[in-house]
């Protein structure tokens, strides 16, 4: 009987391996959508599905960042900062200084990962707790986004930029999702299927046996907040082909929506479980809840009392499904 | 002696976790102005027994009377109000807060209901001056040596106004002047008719300032001796004993070759300085010495987990000194560490991930692995060492033995040259132990170079060619198998 059990659970890991230890958060979201179909009738549409994914799409690429810090263990408070950061020197590159895109963007995003070294150095080196050290860099970042333009916002993209995240190619994917969807995958693979991403695990779950046993600790640590950073700074470029603006107070607090997304996930804020496979349900679940809160007419303020209400449930199931 | 009544007595204390049981029915009886000294090896039960007078633990059976009363405390609080005083061996005390402060925590001097300072200082600086020590009290502790540190740890425990005082190794810190500063502290208090238990492996201070010593040998009173004044020699020979005969596997013949070789090694925190040895292909190396000796640091700075501040290591001659453990495995040199639960295995995590954990890139292609790979990978060690366990379930769900092999496989797979093995069966039983000393006695048959490191006696001579003794940081001496015995190590321990 006992082995009977184990075999199937095994069975169910193959055959779902990204899902592994997010069935419950998985759960929860068919359930979600269960009751928003019968709840609206506009709910079960592809219009509306396609809805969602759209304003996903700057969560969905940071919570990947996300994930990857806190299955270390860390935590990086400065990424809504740093995606401002990213936007406003796009905005100032391209528009103001009249670089081309194809330069603009990518020097964006480095700026954005370079804000993810110095986080990691400070981490690593001064051993400044990352709490911390993150909470400095948001502030940083967020007024180094603002000096750029003294708090001005910034049009006047090429049109295509907008475009992106508007046409949907064969009337199904824009250019936006498919980004969240190839950093999805990109993300998943390697969290899986990679040697520096078997290694984040090990550090999570215990950073001295990972050390002892001949891990390079530090140098992963610095990776995965550039990375993160790097991400932030990617979910910048998303959001401002979806404004066809940028502007320095765009993030606020979508750090820890981010955060959000990664815990309802099932990803443990002390490390070494999850991945994300879980954040990507998180983030569905998020998107999906506001999504049928809207169509509901559910105020915002309510939305906010939900949606604080779902991380607690999903954090006390996940305890008491441990615990038994 | 018999005609003053104890201040307390112990009967029949006995202390059980779980099924292992600690203590087994002590008795104990202690007068007033006299210092008794509890002497043993480590883990004899001597910490354990002072806990439970000092209420830290309770007892699973077994009476005590305080000055003729039942006397049962559920915690340190109510020990300490009937007057009994301890000075842990570890330090507790609170970095932040003003030395003042420590001595009289929890029972600050109040002055119409609001703390007085200057009581509090006054009273803390006449304390520490009996002990020679003169520090303001209003400075914080935070910056003092250790050997200070453990004074203000005394001068707490002198103005409790205790009428029982347990020290347990109140001098491993100190220098000559400050331990003699603390004896006349303790030939005072007897004066006054306070009662001292004395713990320490100092053996010439307990012949110095002990009236009575106590031994004690897995968890029970081994023997009584009615005055200090014993030869080293007797008492040693009571705390090792003989004990039940254990069987150890047949040693290798090691080779000529040396493999691993330290010179001058130190550390930066003086742990241990000036170390020199030398360990050949196929020999197993022990190292011995007593708690705080500093063994666990040498290794660990052999193996590049700790600092090394002079000194270097060489393989096969070869400088290999290590900065970081990755330098150290990458020679072939690893440690299956003290602890494993904080440092050995991940707890929530597979068998199998532990093990491939420290052998990814072996595992891996080009990158890129899978959990099935690190599954097969795993499969095979697991069954070469007998891990009861399977691939898939949690390091934490495993008996301490199997979780010793499961540290032991992750090594083994990336065939090492040198294993060091720091308490490679503490907290395992009896049955699992002979399978690790067989696993031990394989790898040195296979030419590898073995160190073990061990608090207990009898492991370390069962299972070692060769026998260096540690003591307070220095390296006291080497035996060679014929000459070592319980008596010659802990002679050379207790220097």
């Amino acid at each position: 009987m006992v082995a009977d059990v184990k075999e199937r659970r095994g069975v169910a890991g193959i055959a779902l391996p990204s899902l592994r230890g997010a069935t419950g958060p998985l759960i929860g979201l068919i359930v979600l959508c269960l009751f928003l179909t019968f709840a609206t009738d506009k709910f079960l549409s592809v219009r509306n599905f396609l809805n969602v994914l759209d304003q996903i799409t700057v969560l969905g690429v940071m919570a990947v960042g996300m994930t990857m810090v806190i299955l270390i263990g860390g935590i990086d408070l400065a990424v809504g900062s740093v995606m401002a950061l990213a936007m406003m020197v796009l905005g100032y590159l391209n528009v103001v200084a009249g670089l081309p895109m194809g330069i603009a963007i990518p020097l964006a995003l480095f700026v954005a990962a370079l804000n993810g070294l110095v986080a990691g150095l400070l981490i690593t080196r001064f051993n400044v707790p990352a709490f911390i050290a993150t909470l400095a860099m948001m502030s940083i970042t967020r007024g180094l986004a603002n000096m750029i333009t003294d708090g001005q916002q910034i049009i006047g993209f090429p049109a295509w930029f907008n475009m992106m995240a508007i046409v949907r190619f064969g009337g199904f994917l824009t250019l936006t999702v498919a980004v969240m969807i190839v950093v999805f995958i990109v993300g998943l693979l390697y969290q899986r299927y990679r040697h520096g991403g078997r290694v984040l695990y090990a550090i999570g779950g215990n950073a001295e046996v990972a050390r002892l046993a001949g891990i390079n600790v530090q140098r992963a640590t610095v990776l995965v907040y550039v990375v993160c950073s790097f991400l932030a700074g990617l979910s910048g470029m998303v959001l401002a082909a979806r404004l066809d603006s940028v502007q320095p107070s765009s993030g606020v607090s979508y750090e820890l929506d981010a955060i959000a997304a990664v815990v309802i996930g099932g990803t443990s804020l002390s490390g070494g479980t999850g991945g994300i496979g879980g954040t990507i349900i998180g983030v569905l679940i998020i998107g999906v809840l506001r999504n049928g809160l809207n169509l509901l007419s559910v105020s915002p303020f309510m939305q906010q009392v939900i949606i604080g209400a779902v991380i607690v449930l999903a954090v006390t199931a996940e305890t008491y499904r441990k615990r038994k | 002696m018999t005609n003053r009544s104890p201040i307390l007595s112990l009967r029949g204390i006995q202390k059980s976790y779980g099924p292992i049981k600690v203590l087994h029915g002590v008795d104990l009886d202690i007068h007033p102005g006299e210092v008794v000294a509890l002497l043993g090896e480590n883990g004899a039960g001597k910490s354990t027994l002072s806990n439970i007078i000092s209420g830290t633990v309770q007892p699973s059976a077994g009476e005590m009377t305080w000055l003729g009363k039942p006397y049962a405390p559920a915690n340190p609080r109510a020990a300490m109000d009937e007057g009994v005083g301890m000075i842990h061996q570890e330090l507790k005390l609170l970095p932040k807060l003003s030395i003042a402060e420590n001595v009289f925590v929890g029972r600050y001097p109040m002055k119409s209901g609001r703390l007085d300072r200057k009581t509090m200082e006054d009273k803390a600086r006449a304390g520490l001056q009996r002990l020679g020590l003169d520090v303001a009290p209003d400075r914080p502790v935070e910056g003092l040596s250790t050997g200070k540190q453990q004074l203000i740890e005394i001068a707490k425990a002198l103005t409790l106004n205790a009428r029982l005082l347990i020290l347990d190794e109140p001098t491993a810190a100190l220098g000559g002047e400050e331990t003699q500063a603390l004896f006349r502290q303790i030939e005072r208090l007897k004066s006054e008719g306070v009662g001292i238990i004395y713990i320490s492996h100092r053996l010439e201070e307990i012949r110095q300032i002990t009236d009575r010593i106590v031994v004690m040998r897995d968890g029970a009173k081994v023997q009584e001796f009615d005055r200090g004044d014993v030869p080293i020699r007797t008492i040693v020979e009571a705390m090792v004993g003989r004990s039940l005969e254990r069987m150890f596997p047949a040693l290798p013949v090691p080779t000529q070759e040396v493999a691993l070789e330290v010179r001058g090694l130190s550390s930066p925190s003086k742990a241990f300085r000036d170390i020199n040895f030398s360990v050949r292909k196929g020999e197993v190396f022990g190292i011995a010495g007593l708690m705080g000796a500093g063994r666990t640091e040498l290794v660990r700075a052999i193996t590049g987990a700790d600092p090394i501040s002079a000194g270097e290591v060489l393989l096969h001659g070869k400088p290999v000194t290590p900065r970081s453990p990755i330098d150290a495995i990458r020679n072939g040199i690893v440690l299956v560490p003290e602890d494993r639960k904080l440092q050995g295995v991940v707890l929530d995590h597979s068998i199998a991930e532990n093990i491939g954990y420290a052998n990814l890139g072996e595992i891996a292609r080009n990158g890129w692995l899978s959990t099935r790979r690190i599954r097969e990978f795993a499969e095979d060690y697991i069954r070469k060492f007998g891990v009861k366990g399977r691939g898939g379930q949690n390091a934490g769900e495993l008996s301490g033995g199997n979780q010793q092999k499961v540290v032991l496989a992750k090594w083994l797979a990336r065939k090492p040259q040198v294993v060091v093995l720091d308490e490679p069966t503490r907290g395992i039983d009896v049955g699992a132990r002979s399978s690790i000393y067989d696993l031990i006695m394989d790898l040195a048959r296979q030419g590898v170079a073995v160190i073990v490191v061990s608090s207990d006696l009898e492991e370390v001579l069962g299972v070692s060619s060769r026998i260096m003794v540690m003591a307070q940081g220095k390296q006291a001496g080497i035996l060679n198998r014929e000459d070592a015995n319980d008596v010659s190590v802990m002679e050379l321990a207790t220097i």
